[in-house]
């Protein structure tokens, strides 16, 4: 331990691994779960976090949702393969363009879709959401069981929150499951302009805007602590959680820089409350603009003007009239 | 010794391949953006140096065949069985026949006993001969050339097409479409649907997107636009696959005109009319062009095409915008088709 000399801390890489004894965790109550046997380690994973590997917990919670997620991920896969005729080289070659589609317009909500026009992302969207909703109740009956305030879990749930307006509230509420996003890596992106462009431009939906606004500021902020924190480290700055109450020479510096660059400063417990509130508000009001599109605003551009947020500006080219409103127009 | 040595040149050989690895993506040299609207909205026109001037070089018109005398004795009574070209006169129709020679069939099509040059068309014991397909196809082509430059110039104006506009020494022009060509296989029944979609469709800048927008909406009259009409839903709007098929159309239109979205849209939406570039109105008229030619002369003619020019749904050959455009905002760069070959344009009493 004598290793730990705070020149370590300077380099922005962590090159110091702690091997100290296994670390078995807080004591529980007797009979909620005996704990796993004696922890692994991994140099690599040493290079990452921490080098001790479990104990684990899986229970069932933990199964049913990795169970739930297995079958989803296997639809969606084996649907994947199956689309290139089971040839394993296009699906390399091809995999970014594949995707498991959703039905189409013509079976709205109906839960009876043949199974290869859409019936397989149905299954899929559904074991897809257990498996999540599970491990949701997974991350809040854990921390619970360790004594933990439910932060995590929330604030997973503000993510799950927008997966289920996309997947599943939304399409709901228009009446097809054609409107959800396809599974797949491009397919999910052209679903997203084409989204967009169907609604006018979703850069006027002002959800949208404020979604945009806590996710590059939740990067900013994590950009500012991490730093914060690194660079006093030497002073016993990781210990932030202790300087809360019992601020040390570490907070009194970082608060100083901060007053002398921007003038204002948060606390060792401030910033994270000012994360966690980023963090979860991103997926949150992101979550609110998807549900609102469509559903009470068809053309988020329009509702701009509208409402004077979107500005209008010179007129650069002759004005330019629809061609199908001029007389005699070929439509 | 050796060994320090080595080591002091991982990291640089570590930082060069990270670097390399980046880039690696990137087309060089970097495009390039030019203003083409008010500032600060985007409207700009992004272009590649390198490939503006490659596809400058590959969209040269070919050398103007010799004006032919507009007097004397008609082609209709000239020669026998004329019956688009009729009202020509007999220089002028030679004319355009040595012209379209060159245009469609200066060497033939590779490996085949189609024949080459005039005997491309032609029955050489009898030029008058109708047999041949090729006969037939050319005469509606001459027929739809006339239609082009007379009745859509609201889409060529007066630059007007030629055959070379799309076939540049092809007996069937490179850039065409089938129905379900180019897109993906339907494999198994139970599952590996795609939707006609989500595959590296070659003709819709390899996006995800629906890979055959074209059977719909530049063949059939179908739903193009899918923007909202207004702030709040009226009525049942589009669904969003339509919205990803009209994208697809899209990525042609913009491939296959070398330009990006806002050529002819609005940076704001894309929906919005009133502040498109002028270019937006130019390209409705094609789409209705495009229709036209596909509904009432190219796919018509699949029912005299040998089988193997059909596509595997049995249907003819069909244009897109890169038919003509071929990478560029005007096909030819702009030459002065039809005032160099005024003998396609309207028929003449």
């Amino acid at each position: 331990m004598s290793l730990l000399s705070n020149t370590y801390y300077q380099n922005i890489f962590t090159r110091v691994q702690v091997r100290g004894p296994d670390d078995l965790g807080v004591p529980i109550e007797p009979g909620i779960y005996a704990r796993g046997e004696k922890p692994a380690h991994s140099y690599w994973l040493g290079k990452i976090g921490d080098a001790q590997l479990g104990p684990f917990y899986l229970g069932f919670f933990g199964i049913t949702s990795i169970a739930c997620g297995l079958i989803a991920f296997e639809i969606i896969g084996l649907n994947m393969l199956a689309s290139v005729n089971w040839n394993l080289k296009e699906f390399v070659r091809q995999l970014f363009w594949l995707a498991l589609e959703p039905p189409a317009p013509k079976y709205g909500i109906s839960p009876f879709v043949p199974l290869n026009e859409g019936g397989w992302w149905l299954m899929a969207g559904f074991f897809l959401t257990a498996s999540v909703l599970l491990w949701w109740a997974r991350t809040y009956n854990r921390a619970r069981a360790l004594g933990l305030g439910t932060h995590v879990p929330w604030a997973f749930a503000s993510a799950i929150w927008l997966f289920l307006v996309l997947g599943f509230i939304r399409p709901l509420l228009m009446g097809s499951w054609s409107e959800a996003v396809p599974f797949g890596i491009f397919p999910h992106l052209d679903w997203t302009t084409a989204f967009s462009i169907r609604y006018g431009n979703l850069f006027y939906n002002p959800f949208h805007a404020l979604s945009i606004v806590f996710l590059y500021g939740s990067t900013l902020l994590f950009a500012m602590h991490a730093a914060t924190i690194l660079a006093v480290t030497r002073y016993g700055g990781e210990r932030e959680i202790e300087q809360i109450v019992d601020r040390g020479t570490a907070a009194e510096r970082a608060a100083l820089f901060w007053r002398w660059t921007m003038g204002f400063n948060a606390t060792m417990e401030s910033i994270h409350r000012w994360a966690w509130w980023f963090a979860i508000l991103t997926p949150l009001t992101g979550g609110i603009g998807i549900l609102l599109t469509g559903t009470v605003v068809d053309n988020w551009y329009l509702w701009a003007q509208h409402h004077g947020y979107a500005p209008s500006y010179p007129a650069v080219y002759p004005p330019t009239v629809d061609p199908s409103l001029l007389p005699g127009a070929v439509k | 010794m050796s060994t320090s040595r080595l080591t002091s040149l991982r990291l640089p050989a570590l930082v060069a391949f990270g670097v390399g690895l980046l880039l690696a993506g990137c087309e060089a040299p970097p495009p390039e953006t030019k203003q083409i609207g008010y500032r600060g909205l985007a409207m700009e026109r992004v272009s590649n140096p390198r490939t503006v001037a490659a596809l400058a070089e590959a969209n040269q018109a070919p050398e103007v065949v010799p004006p032919g005398d507009r007097d004397g004795p008609r082609a209709a009574q000239a020669y026998q069985n004329v019956k688009v070209l009729g009202d020509l006169s007999e220089t002028e129709f030679t004319r355009v026949m040595v012209a379209m020679t060159g245009w469609v069939a200066p060497g033939g099509v590779a490996g085949s006993d189609e024949g080459q040059g005039c005997s491309y068309c032609h029955n050489l014991n009898n030029m008058a001969d109708e047999s041949k397909y090729q006969y037939k196809t050319a005469r509606r082509m001459l027929q739809m050339t006339r239609a082009i430059n007379s009745t859509w110039t609201s889409h060529v104006g007066a630059t007007g097409v030629t055959c070379y506009t799309c076939h540049r020494g092809n007996p069937i022009p490179q850039q065409t479409w089938f129905t379900g060509a180019g897109g993906p296989t339907q494999t198994a029944n139970f599952a590996g649907w795609r939707d006609g979609q989500n595959f590296p469709g070659p003709k819709v800048g390899f996006a995800s997107l629906p890979t055959d927008p074209f059977s719909a909406l530049l063949e059939k009259a179908e739903q193009i636009r899918v923007t909202g009409l207004t702030a709040l839903p009226t009525q049942q709007g589009e669904p969003l696959k339509t919205a990803e098929r009209t994208h697809a159309l899209m990525m042609q239109m913009s491939t296959g005109l070398g330009v990006n979205c806002t050529f002819c849209h609005n940076s704001r939406s894309f929906g919005e009319w009133a502040d498109s570039p002028p270019q937006r109105a130019s390209a409705y008229h094609g789409i209705r062009m495009v229709r036209d030619l596909n509904s009432n002369y190219l796919a018509p003619l699949g029912a005299i095409y040998p089988a193997a020019k059909l596509g595997p749904e049995g249907d003819a050959a069909k244009a897109i915008c890169s038919t003509c455009h071929q990478g560029v905002s005007k096909p030819l760069n702009g030459a002065p088709m039809l005032s160099d070959y005024p003998e396609l344009g309207a028929p003449r009493n």
